[in-house]
């Protein structure tokens, strides 16, 4: 189900044009042995589906198809779960039609 | 893919030499109105955007409504890229395999001036921010501001950006950075969207020739059409889809309350499949391209999620203020507007040669609190509150029984009508009960009126 789910995503952002920042990811997830709650709705609700489960269920962040909406910030930062701030200047999603 | 660099590198060597009157955080809708007045009346104007251009981060369905413009770009008409003028509205009630449909059409609509357009945002914000260049404000793009900076006594005295020596000052700062702006937060001025606020929209384009999208929506010309449902398609949660007809293309997108998502488990993108796949959508939409994916936030708190507007230094505007009528799905009017006053209130302060202090900025507030902007937003200050909490009734249980109660009307099976009815009338009650029922009926009218 969870394959099959990204793998449709993925198709979806590559209609989308990006100018990627290697190095340096603008959402970071703080490290954690157990992941809360939040973090891991993040699995379902990130509409790029920017979060996934390592093999030890913590939860990690890839920010290549992000699409900057702000979810995964008002979900998970008041806690402390991730740090977010938007990608530098012109780097990130550029949006054709929007 | 950066080949403006080095035109870049220019520009950012001037804007650092001078100093302005304003910064203004943004080039959506907002922020342009806003810089757009300021330039207009001679003010000296930054405008800082993060994106390559003006629009390359904005996301909206898109409705354009004229009026809320022609009070900044009279002409606009003549050379604004606009997609259709709307001639039609459908509203959808729909359960998994029906709807139905309230639909308004009138030729009157066809008027000169057209009230309401489709837009693409990416290329009207481009539009919008060459008018604001022509006014006379500088407007750096690629350029993220980070920071509010702060004096001593707390006051906005300009911001920080992302860029080496990036430090700018300014008499003022427009924060029309959007729902999810961060800098009104970093300052503490303003606090981060909450789940219960924001509603997570995503949206795809589809593309078709044009004439396909005519037949189909029975339209000619550049007549376009708008399609808005609820029910079943968001599974128990607050949330809508759309179908905007643009010129060559159809923007079709769902949204669902943040806190919703996060509850049930369900997928934007699963949603948004769900949607497209439903028998009253697809046929609208075989065939077609897509050609982009996007996600926003869009402000769903109302009356009561509107923050402090306006500060030492400081006045904040459009979605970054929660200005956004979800009731009638309007945002980008309050957007402009909002913008526009703020700008008017910040040249009364200054043509005083008054400081732009909390006090003297107030008069913005004042301006708001009597525009349409915060007296639409104060009548459904309570409905919000109604549609988050009771959104299986609204969502799930009403739009089955409505479609129940239709199917059942119009099938005829030689059941005598008055036992049609009186089946029907016992499946709202069965489901909701009469307590129920006059519940949310007494609920409703005391939120709308």
């Amino acid at each position: 189900m969870s394959t099959d789910r990204s793998a449709r995503v993925e198709d979806r952002l590559f209609y989308n044009r990006y100018l990627l920042d290697p190095g340096h990811p603008h959402i970071k997830v703080r490290p954690h042995t157990m992941p809360s709650s939040e973090l891991v709705s993040m699995l379902t609700t990130c509409p790029a589906h920017c979060y996934v489960a390592n093999d030890k269920h913590q939860i990690e962040v890839a920010v290549d198809g992000c699409i900057e909406c702000g979810t995964c910030r008002v979900i998970c930062e008041e806690r402390g779960d991730i740090e977010w701030s938007y990608p530098r200047g012109g780097y990130g999603v550029l949006f054709k039609f929007g | 893919m950066r080949a403006t660099g080095s035109q870049d590198r220019t520009r950012r060597d001037l804007v650092t030499a001078e100093t302005f009157d304003i910064i203004v955080v943004g080039a959506g809708m907002a922020g342009n109105a806003a810089a757009l007045t300021l330039a207009k009346h001679g003010l000296k104007v930054l405008q800082l955007e993060r994106g390559e251009y003006p629009g390359s981060k904005n996301v909206q369905g898109a409705i354009l409504y004229a009026d809320m413009l022609e009070a900044l770009v009279a002409n606009f008409r003549q050379d604004a890229p606009l997609e259709r003028h709307l001639v039609e509205q459908r509203f959808w009630m729909m359960d998994d395999r029906s709807h139905t449909g309230l639909h308004y059409r009138s030729d009157d609509f066809n008027e000169e001036r057209p009230n309401r357009y489709t837009i693409i945002r990416a290329q009207f914000d481009r539009w919008f921010s060459q008018k604001v260049r022509e006014a006379g404000a500088t407007v750096l793009c690629e350029t993220t501001a980070t920071e509010l900076m702060q004096d001593a006594n707390g006051k906005v005295v300009g911001v920080r950006t992302d860029r080496a020596d990036g430090e700018i000052h300014a008499g003022a700062v427009v924060l029309a950075e959007g729902v999810n702006g961060l800098l009104g937060t970093r300052a503490g001025v303003r606090k981060r969207p909450t789940p219960d606020t924001v509603a997570l929209a995503v949206k795809e384009m589809h593309f078709l020739p044009r004439e396909v999208i005519e037949a189909r929506f029975n339209l000619k010309g550049d007549e376009g059409l708008v399609i808005e449902a609820a029910g079943t398609i968001s599974r128990g949660m607050t949330g809508m889809g759309f179908i905007y007809t643009n010129k060559e293309c159809i923007s079709l997108g769902i949204g669902c309350l943040v806190a919703h998502f996060t509850s049930t488990g369900e997928t934007p993108y699963g949603l948004l499949d769900r949607f497209k796949r439903h028998p009253s959508v697809a046929p609208l939409i075989e065939g077609s391209e897509v050609k982009e994916y996007a996600a926003h936030l869009i402000p769903e708190g109302g009356f009561k999620a509107i923050p402090q507007l306006y500060g030492e230094g400081w006045v904040v505007v459009g979605d970054a203020a929660q200005l956004n009528n979800a009731m009638h799905r309007e945002g980008s009017n309050l957007a402009m507007t909002s913008g526009r006053l703020a700008a008017e209130a910040i040249i009364q302060v200054k043509s005083r040669g008054a400081p732009m202090t909390a006090t003297n900025l107030s008069i913005y507030k004042t301006m708001l609190d009597h525009s349409f902007v915060i007296r639409d937003l104060r009548k459904y200050k309570d409905m919000p509150a109604l549609m988050h909490t009771y959104s299986r009734n609204f969502f799930l249980t009403y739009p089955e029984l409505v479609s129940e109660s239709m199917q059942n009307f119009l099938r005829v099976d030689g059941t005598p009508k008055a036992e049609k009815e009186k089946q029907s009338l016992n499946s709202f009650v069965k489901s909701r009960s009469w307590s129920g029922l006059l519940g949310d009926a007494v609920r409703l009218a005391r939120a709308w009126r």
